[in-house]
């Protein structure tokens, strides 16, 4: 594909009956209410179903919980040993399979990220259980490696067979003194994809780490970063933004983390929340127990890293930051509006779908946006409802018996730590002044009218989107990279990035661009066909020199 | 340093893995199912092992994988997971129409004790499997063995299902085991020259080395055919190559149909090689042409011509049993010195066979099996080698140490070329030659001084 000139005849509802018209009743019945045109109607916006079971037998794009907990949250914390109880495979598949970046490379750094570990159960762990391995493993790595805290992640039989891996953490913990040690209950069948084992993991972070450092934090603008995971060196981009901003970033959730980060959080003035989906709560809790507010901020795309900058500045409401914020815009945009410039021939009008993540689908429109492409069709793999529809459809969100099993912590204003950051009156006079705290529209407001919304795409649905759309490039993950470039459509990668990255900030945009570029563009795409085969007929005999 | 943490004195570790080497079953059961034709392989149990199973090999192929799961929630794990698999079942024919689903399973479903024979049974009752579509499964728990034993276990199961012929149809089973899509090619190719007739499972060749189009089949034209699975029950023998990956499989035709095996090593190198062509001109009785010969008479001449670089090099190998016992015989032939070596796969026999092949090296192996790489790690800092061959992770190893490096074995996550360029065979002996002796000499030429620096080696 990749051609310029191609005329595509598409109604959406004409494309929604074509997915679902192989399937058998009861399955279109249930992928009806997750595909969603994405049209006015009134005075109301059309509802879309959303954090549901996948259907078994249909190739979904999903993983589990324990990916979500150990793999996505957890697997970018550096100096805490990350030990999987289970039989081997989960914790081989999460090693060094996420592109979890730090900064921790000097020698005197612990840095356990290279290191998979686990307590490799066998028969004989499952049928008389698994605790004393456990407890034997906690006990061999902390002898080894003396770390600040060991961490321990529950694989599926570990929940079935009853293993107590709270009860050991706590015993191990006490008898060290010096290691922290908790576990997660993040069994890979609970909840009903990796967003379960996101809220796990966090609950988890939230209630044994944050707010137990001793060390203050005296800087003038002090925030956290949620949800940003530090992919490609998306984090490393950002902070290296903020620090020009004379912002300080006392802890991401989770990018490029450590325990001591963590322990810090509490301190920081207001959080800043990248991915909505796996973290809202996180920022909530913290507002609860450290009154620390929390707004929606962006820094995929420039336009939306300058918005969430000026956001940001705005809220701390100093002059001097507002106007070095502004400063630094005026410095990082030149190079990237040269960028555009380059590339906008090129990519003007192109046509984009990605389904990926919980936030990517949405973030990663404003720089296609930006390049002049179209997005024709986009979805969460593991959203919710108001990831697609905003935040005010929470209240009305059902909890199922999936949902019903994963923790929700409820917290209370710490009596010592909790000290509101800004009075009712000032939260007010911000909000007067364009601050949303605790707001997040979702990624369909974002949607032209007539693009399709599609909620756990799966591999079927995928190729016939394709097929009848033609996309000039289609975004997911590494499951589905081949199997869509077999149809001669380029497709990017957006959990790991090819490789490539960070796309986060001013800097990453200028990747981004230039790969979007190389990507719609490459040659490649027009190789498909053999000579022979572009004219099989023989119409004239070969003329020799 | 990467892994800065990994001390140089050994402590025994009784419980806690560090840097496995090896994963578990089912990975090693979808690879398998992957060489049937017209198969989608079905993991029975969460999501994520599906997942995870279709990311690696997909990392390892970068071609698409195609797989589906039973998507246990929590409810499923409480009351079992037959619905679940019923209604896959159900909607993987109507929806991607293979002729075969090949269902393992997983840790989770094995713990709550389903029984696919009968879940298969009750999908058969109540219609969910048409008329000459064919479900197999094969139990895969991934707390036990490895990797190398799901894939043995799929192919046990494929071997289950063959049928008893009235008359023996004059091939020889051949039973790959779990070697890379362009080593089977060259396996048939070998077989083709020898001039035996083979019915080979099962067979990635064709189906994980695709080509691009412009097309996308689910379903691509390689694999060995179910009916060709079937008909092994009327093979003249099995050769089953490597005791890890195929011998239940020969052992179980042997029993259920009267085919008679012979299980060899895999034919790396040069002398396991030599007995793979002369079993399977035994077997077939038919004589090996020139060409053979040829190509046997070339890798003996690198061996001869390079020597000097090759002789008492002292190489650290992970990887999987099979693969690892015929490559430290390779390398022993060739006087190279394997000191370390470790898999990840259980069997006390590995370690046995190892030291019988290393006796004459004059001096003692550290050999481990259910070993890691963090052991392996140790033993090299302990005793230095001049080459690591194993597979990706094995670089975080051989940046620190400063080692050369082959990749070889499973996965390999950042190089390519293993898809399509065998090393079984005397061309595949050539090809790890050439690997070997780039490495070692590249390493040559950047560490010697200006003064010694030779335009001719």
């Amino acid at each position: 594909m990749g051609k310029a000139h191609k005329l595509v005849q598409w109604d959406p509802h004409n494309v929604k009956e074509k997915l679902l018209e192989k399937y058998p009743p009861k399955v279109a019945r249930k992928r009806a209410k997750q595909i969603m045109i994405n049209e006015a109607q009134e005075n109301t916006t059309p509802e879309i179903v959303a954090n549901v079971r996948t259907i078994p037998g249909i190739i979904t794009m999903r993983g589990c919980t324990y990916a979500g907990c150990k793999g996505v949250i957890m697997g970018p914390t550096s100096d805490i040993v990350n030990l999987v109880h289970g039989p081997i495979g989960c914790s081989f598949y999460a090693w060094l399979t996420r592109r979890n970046q730090t900064d921790g490379i000097n020698d005197s750094d612990s840095n356990y990220l290279s290191y998979c570990m686990s307590t490799d159960m066998q028969d004989s762990d499952i049928i008389f259980g698994g605790e004393k391995k456990l407890e034997a493993a906690i006990q061999e790595a902390y002898d080894l490696f003396h770390p600040k805290a060991i961490a321990v992640f529950a694989t599926c039989p570990v929940g079935l067979i009853g293993d107590d891996i709270h009860a050991v953490a706590k015993k191990m913990k006490e008898k060290f003194g010096d290691c922290n040690v908790f576990a997660f209950s993040c069994e890979g069948y609970k909840g009903v994809s990796q967003s379960a084992g996101h809220h796990i993991a966090n609950n988890q972070v939230f209630t044994h780490i944050v707010g137990s450092s001793e060390t203050e934090k005296n800087e003038k603008y002090k925030i956290n970063l949620l949800g940003e995971y530090n992919i490609g060196g998306d984090g490393f981009e950002i902070d290296r933004i903020l620090e020009k901003c004379g912002i300080t970033n006392i802890s991401t959730f989770s990018g490029n983390a450590t325990y001591d980060k963590f322990a810090s959080a509490n301190q920081a003035d207001l959080s800043c929340v990248m991915c909505h989906r796996s973290i809202n709560y996180v920022a909530d809790m913290l507002e609860t127990k450290y009154g620390i507010p929390w707004i929606k901020i962006n820094f995929i795309g420039a336009e939306a890293t300058a918005k969430s900058l000026r956001k940001i500045a705005k809220y701390f409401d100093d002059q001097e930051l507002i106007d070095r914020v502004e400063e630094v815009i005026a410095e990082e945009m030149p190079a990237v509006k040269a960028a555009i410039e380059d590339v906008y021939p090129r990519t003007k009008g192109k046509t984009a779908m990605l389904f990926v993540g919980g936030s990517r689908a949405h973030h990663y429109q404003e720089l296609f946006n930006e390049m002049g492409m179209k997005t024709l069709s986009a979805g969460y793999e593991f959203g919710h409802r108001d990831d697609y529809e905003g935040r005010h459809v929470i209240p009305d969100l059902k909890v199922d018996a999936d949902s019903r099993n994963i923790e929700e912590i409820h917290v209370e204003p710490d009596p010592e730590l909790y000290r509101p950051r800004k009075t009712d009156e000032e939260i007010a006079a911000l909000e007067a002044a364009g601050v949303d705290f605790k707001e997040y529209e979702g990624l369909n407001p974002m949607m032209e009218e007539g693009t399709i919304v599609i909620d756990d795409l799966n591999q079927y649905e995928a190729e016939k989107l394709v097929e009848l759309m033609k996309p000039d490039l289609f975004c997911a993950g590494i499951k589905e990279k081949y199997s869509i470039q077999k149809l001669g459509v380029p497709m990017k990668q957006l959990h790991s990035y090819d490789s490539g990255g960070p796309y986060a900030g001013f800097q990453g945009a200028i990747n981004f661009y230039q790969e979007i570029d190389r990507l719609v563009n490459s040659k490649v795409w027009s190789f498909m066909k053999a000579p022979w085969q572009e004219n099989p007929e023989l119409s004239a005999t070969y003329v020799w020199e | 340093m990467l892994l800065r943490h990994t001390p140089k004195e050994i402590s025994e570790r009784k419980a806690l893995m560090i840097n496995p080497a090896k994963t578990c079953q089912p990975i090693g059961a979808m690879y398998a199912a992957l060489g049937i034709k017209d198969c989608l392989p079905h993991s029975h149990g969460s999501q994520g092992c599906c997942a995870y199973h279709r990311s690696t090999l997909t990392r390892h192929y970068k071609e698409p994988i195609s797989a589906a799961t039973s998507s246990f929630t929590e409810g499923a794990s409480v009351f079992g997971g037959q619905a679940n698999l019923v209604q896959a079942i159900d909607n993987i024919f109507t929806v991607y129409e293979p002729k075969v689903v090949a269902v393992h399973t997983t840790c989770l479903s094995e713990t709550i004790g389903d029984d696919l024979p009968q879940i298969f049974d009750k999908a058969k009752k109540d219609k969910k499997v048409p008329e000459g579509k064919t479900v197999l499964g094969a139990p895969t728990p991934s707390y036990v063995g490895s990797h190398v034993t799901g894939f043995s276990n799929m192919v046990k199961a494929m071997a289950a299902m063959a049928e008893q012929g009235e008359q023996k149809n004059g091939k020889i089973n051949l039973i790959p085991g779990w070697v890379e899509p362009a080593d089977m090619e060259e396996i048939k190719r070998l077989a083709g020259l020898v001039g035996a007739k083979i019915n080979m499972f099962p067979d990635t060749s064709g189906v994980l080395d695709g080509p691009l189009t412009g097309k996308y089949k689910m379903f691509p034209d390689g694999g060995t055919s179910i009916e060709d699975i079937k008909a092994s029950g009327g093979g003249i023998g099995t050769l089953a190559l490597g005791e890890w990956c195929s011998a239940d499989a020969a052992r179980l035709l042997d029993t259920t149909c009267k085919v008679p095996c012979s299980v060899i090593d895999m034919p790396f190198g040069l002398k396991a090689t030599d007995r793979f062509i002369d079993a399977l001109r035994t077997i077939a009785g038919t004589s090996v042409p020139d060409e053979i010969a040829i190509e046997r008479g070339k890798l003996v001449d690198m061996v001869s011509d390079m020597h000097q670089y090759l002789y008492g090099k002292k190489v650290a190998l992970v990887g999987d049993p099979d693969q690892l016992i015929a490559m430290t015989e390779f390398l022993v032939s060739i006087d190279m010195s394997p000191v370390h070596i470790v898999t990840g796969t259980p069997g006390k026999k590995f370690e046995k066979r190892i030291k019988e092949i290393t006796a004459d090296m004059g001096r003692e192996v550290n050999v481990k099996a259910a070993g890691d790489m963090f052991l392996l790690h140790q033993w090299i800092k302990n005793e230095p080698v001049d080459l690591i061959i194993g597979n990706t992770y094995c670089k975080y190893i051989a940046r620190d140490e400063d080692l050369p490096f082959v990749r070889w074995g499973f996965p390999i996550l950042d190089r390519q070329g293993h898809q399509h360029f065998p090393t079984v065979g005397y061309k595949g002996g050539l090809r790890l030659l050439e690997q070997i002796l780039g490495v070692l000499l590249d390493r040559k030429d950047r560490d010697d001084p200006e003064e010694k620096f030779e335009l001719v080696l």
